[in-house]
């Protein structure tokens, strides 16, 4: 491992529960500047769950999530969630999450609410300063689906994308808010190998030229294997394994969670 | 083939002949029975079962028509109406007349037809701005308000009491009343913040039945169930109007309210604030983490809402010059719901639409005033199956925007 | 002494009515997760539908046994009728549908009943017959607890135990709580979802009705408007015992009826209606899973 890098994450000991059951169990995980990190898992395993607790969709029971930005380090237990984005997380949903209804743009417009801040009376009153701000917005918006390769479908309502672009515009969403990581819950669920191979480009290129480190959660392997610098396996909520994609290819006891899996399938 | 068809056509007829049988099973005890417990006798009313088989006959035709059309509908179906309001609005050469005659129209109203004609169209504008103001709240930011009526009863108690005790004007009393019902918006906005839908629409229904409760038995506060009367109509400098001087004035001023209403809102509606509230109604969880404070945009939506309630309503007390806490039962807040529904959620000109058709309508058929609520009934269960974006759907924007940085 | 008896015993009556109705929405709530509105009009039509049917036998000169058994079984399937009908109406081509269409739809589906009962009927308060018989035993007590009390609790707690020993043990029963559990699951495993709705509301339509019938005639009177409130404080009990929750809909029931009859009966009966709100905005913001609901993340 390479010390010398930043850590901009930091969870120890991480616990969660539902009512009896324990989804994640004293769970620890860094990520330095610049990293592509993936969490995988079976199913079932845990993963969403820990996306929801450093999100701040839930509380966890106890552990420590520690945010740290700038060298200044901050503990984001159970802050909320909108508050979690600002400072600088954004993340994708497994279960897609769309504005469905809203346009393309607009969908990525909304990811641009918390970088601005015209008020009720800006809207009404439209002074310099708001339709500025607006037109920034949309701009901005703009650049970003033309960096993802979703320019021509700007306009379109985003319930009518087919899926891997829903999945593509997610990711544009979360860039929106401007984030230093960006946590993608299974990206490439429901695409075919092409859209995979593109979408393993794309993730790339975030990292390398916007400077974004990146937390993927992913069950298509060799997708795992070929983008990230270092994988953390769960499994029942308890990490079991820790290493480069070389190191996991035959840790044994990854190997024998996911054939355990398999028997049960 | 043709065997193939008429075995189709005997089975739908099968299907309707049941249908028809069942409903009158079902009408039969309350549709054909009626009990007159005073002079102990009973009436049998036999023709309503016969209308009932022959009506739910030829219904349930349509009925299985249009579901089955419902069923195989895609995105495309958008409806002549829409592509008509579509039309209209898009292009200037047929928009701009339209606008120069309704504007003529409106004008002209008031000296054109009686004093009564104007009263029922300041009624309808009335709605036209709580239509307006629900829209925000139900439509736009989805959540389900079934407690209107309280802020509208807050707005009309504002001006009267106000009135009553330190003489205030109406001008002074209708931006109070606006405030009084964004203040009493927000307030009520705390507790249920985290309430999902459903909840949501129980306890403010909760609320406007307390609003009322309290209205009707504070009696050192409201005046209980007498209510306040001689509430002055609006003044215009210190001119002594004669009653059908009062009514013109008030039904320009409310013309003016109802275009200043819609020109906030749609500002709004093309704003941060705005999209935000839509995003709300798509997806509250995406939309915290999208960065989106979703107790403030909550509390916004609540707020913008219920401001044009208590404006509404210091209208209203105006209007009528008088009153008590019989005006604002919670009929009164699904009648401004179905304005929301019919008309079309999250679309102004549906919004108005609706308020025209649904207040102008019961009005003018006077025979037909008797069915109204049960109409209203009618109207929502089958708008949310046919056409549950209402006569005319909300458009969203399409965005213009400079094509730099290669 | 006897007035805080009277006062506990008519809290006891009220909340046992309360959970006759409030068994039909947590059932339907925790299968569809539908606030079914319409809930309250299946408990006045069952009252209307006994009325109606009372009436009709008393002309026909029926003794009073086969007048309350034919009218309450009138009473049971004309409502179980209702709610099955209102389901496959409004309900069901909107399974796919939003929630806040769905709830709107049920708001509309009540309107209509309402007035479709007002227009075919009255809109006047109906004398309802005594069709409770008087107990002899009683007699001594009877500034205490009057025997439609008895009566009336005696039926919700036969009901009750019927009603567990349904979801419990029958077919049907657990095919319902497979259901609520998880739809597409209970598909999958073979589970006809359609149908164990249709009874859902067949079941809580019939115990509504049964909430009407003793209810008519322990008040004595009805009128088309009867079920709006009653059924609303019906759910604020099923939200207060936990929504979904059949023992729960009955614990919230009875806190609700105590509180409305103590209230009301020592302070002031001004506000009695205001309780019910003042209960669920409190449960809702202090334990919004209700008493014996599951807590939800
Ligand atoms: N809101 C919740 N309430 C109760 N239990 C939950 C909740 N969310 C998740 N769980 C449970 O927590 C465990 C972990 O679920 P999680 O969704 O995190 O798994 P996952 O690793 O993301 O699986 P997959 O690969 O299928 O997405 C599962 O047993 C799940 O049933
Ligand atoms: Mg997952």
């Amino acid at each position: 491992m390479k010390p010398s890098k930043e850590k901009i994450l930091e969870v120890k000991k991480l616990t969660m529960d539902f009512g009896g059951l324990r989804a994640i169990d004293s769970f620890d995980l860094d990520i330095c500047d610049k990293e592509i990190v993936a969490l995988i898992g079976p199913n079932g395993a845990g993963k969403t769950t820990f996306f929801n607790c450093i999100t701040g969709i839930y509380k966890p029971a106890s552990g420590d999530i520690v945010i740290n930005k700038n060298g200044k380090k901050e503990r984001i237990n159970g802050v909320r969630p909108n508050l979690i984005t600002e400072k600088g997380f954004a993340r994708t949903f497994q279960n897609i999450r769309l504005f469905g209804n809203m346009t393309v743009l607009e969908n990525v417009m909304i990811g641009r609410h918390c970088r601005s801040k015209s008020s009720v009376a800006g809207a009404i009153l439209r002074n310099k300063a708001s339709i500025q701000e607006e037109k920034d917005i949309v701009n901005f918006s703009y650049n970003i689906l033309k960096k993802i390769g979703l320019q021509n479908s700007v306009n379109e309502l985003a319930n009518n994308l087919p899926y891997g672009d829903q999945r593509r515009l997610e990711i544009a969403r979360a860039l929106a808010t401007e984030p230093f990581l960006l946590l993608l819950d299974e990206p490439a669920a429901g695409m075919n190998p092409n859209e995979t191979a593109e979408l393993a480009d794309l993730i790339k290129r975030i990292r390398d030229e916007e400077g974004i480190s990146i937390l993927l959660i992913e069950h298509d392997m060799k997708l795992v294997m070929k983008l990230s610098e270092l994988i953390f396996v769960v499994d029942y909520g308890k990490k079991i394994a820790q290493g480069t994609p070389e190191e996991i290819k035959v840790n044994p006891n990854v190997i024998k969670a996911y054939l355990g899996e398999e028997t049960n399938a | 083939m043709t065997t193939d068809i008429s075995a189709s056509k005997i089975d739908g007829i099968k299907k309707s002949v049941y249908t028809a049988l069942w409903f009158m099973f079902l009408t039969f005890p309350i549709m054909v029975i009626k009990v007159n417990t005073i002079d102990n006798i009973i009436i049998w009313r036999w023709e309503n079962m016969f209308f009932i088989g022959a009506g739910s006959f030829i219904l349930s035709f349509i009925w299985r028509y249009m579901i089955s059309k419902n069923e195989m509908k895609s995105e495309d179906s958008t409806g002549i109406l829409q592509t008509f309001s579509e039309k209209i609005t898009s292009e200037k050469k047929i928009y701009i007349p339209i606008i120069i005659a309704a504007a003529v129209f409106v004008i002209a109203f008031p000296f054109i037809f009686s004093m009564y004609n104007t009263n029922i169209m300041i009624t309808a504008l009335i709605y036209v701005m709580l239509g307006l103001g629900l829209n925000i709240v139900v439509g736009i930011s989805g959540h389900l308000f079934l407690g209107y009526a309280a802020f509208y009863a807050a707005g009309a108690y504002t001006y009267a009491l106000l009135n009553h005790h330190f003489d205030i004007s109406f001008w002074f009393a209708l931006p109070i009343g606006a405030a009084i019902g964004a203040v009493i918006g927000i307030l009520l906005g705390f507790p249920v913040l985290r309430l999902k839908g459903d909840y949501l629409a129980i306890v403010t229904l909760g609320f406007g039945e307390i609003v009322r409760l309290i209205l009707e038995n504070w009696n050192d506060f409201s005046f209980g169930p007498s209510g306040i009367a001689n509430i002055p109509r609006p003044p215009l400098f210190n001119l002594k109007l004669s009653l059908s001087e009062a009514i013109v004035y008030l039904y320009f001023i409310m013309v003016v309210l109802c275009i200043f209403t819609v020109f906030i809102i749609r500002r709004l509606e093309d704003s941060r604030i705005g999209r935000a509230l839509v995003a709300l109604r798509e997806d509250e969880t995406a939309c915290q983490a999208m960065g989106i404070d979703k107790t403030k945009i909550k509390l916004t939506a609540f707020a913008l809402g219920t401001t044009w309630a208590g404006m509404g309503g210091v209208l209203f007390a105006a209007k009528t010059t008088f009153v008590n806490p019989s005006s604002f039962t919670i009929w009164e807040s699904i009648m401004v719901l179905c304005i929301v529904v019919l008309g079309g959620m999250g679309s102004i000109v549906g919004v108005i639409i609706g308020a025209m058709i649904l207040i102008l309508l019961p009005e003018y058929l006077r025979a037909f005033s008797e069915y109204r609520m049960i109409i209203f009934g009618i109207v929502l269960v089958l708008m949310m199956i046919f056409r549950p974006g209402g006569i005319v759907t909300s458009v969203r924007k399409n965005y213009k925007f400079e094509l730099e940085s290669k | 002494m006897d007035y805080f008896l009277e006062l506990f015993l008519g809290g006891l009556t009220r909340g046992s009515i309360y959970a006759l109705i409030a068994l039909g929405y947590t059932m339907v709530y925790g299968i569809i997760q539908l606030i079914n509105f319409a809930h309250g009009e299946i408990y006045m039509i069952g009252a209307f539908t006994a009325l109606i049917a009372a009436s009709v036998l008393t002309f026909a000169g029926l003794n009073q046994l086969a007048i309350i058994v034919i009218a309450a079984l009138a009473a049971i399937i004309y409502s179980a009728a209702y709610g099955y009908t209102i389901e496959k109406i409004a309900y069901k081509p909107l399974r796919n549908a939003p929630r806040l269409s769905v709830l709107i739809s049920a708001i509309g589906m009540s309107l209509f009943l309402q007035n479709y009962v007002l227009l075919a009927q009255t809109s006047n308060f109906l004398p309802f017959p005594e069709l409770i018989p008087e107990f002899e035993f009683l007699k001594p007590y009877s500034h205490i607890i009057r025997p439609s009390e008895l009566f009336i609790c005696i039926t919700t707690a036969v009901i009750m135990l019927l009603l567990t020993f349904l979801i419990k043990f029958t077919k049907i029963g657990k095919a319902m709580r497979a259901a609520a559990q998880d739809k597409t699951m209970a598909m999958l495993l073979g589970i006809d979802v359609n149908l164990v709705i249709s009874v859902t509301f067949i079941v809580g339509s019939a115990t509504a009705a049964i909430g009407g019938v003793l209810i008519a005639s322990h008040i004595g009177q009805i009128n088309f408007y009867m079920g709006f409130i009653a059924g609303i404080k019906a759910f604020v009990a099923a939200v207060l015992g936990g929504i979904g929750s059949i023992p729960g809909a009955v614990l919230g029931s009875l806190i609700l009826g105590w509180t409305e009859s103590f209230f009301t009966g020592y302070i002031s009966s001004d506000y009695e209606d205001a309780f019910a709100f003042l209960f669920l905005v409190l449960i809702l913001i202090f334990r919004p899973s209700g008493i014996l609901g599951k807590k939800e993340y």
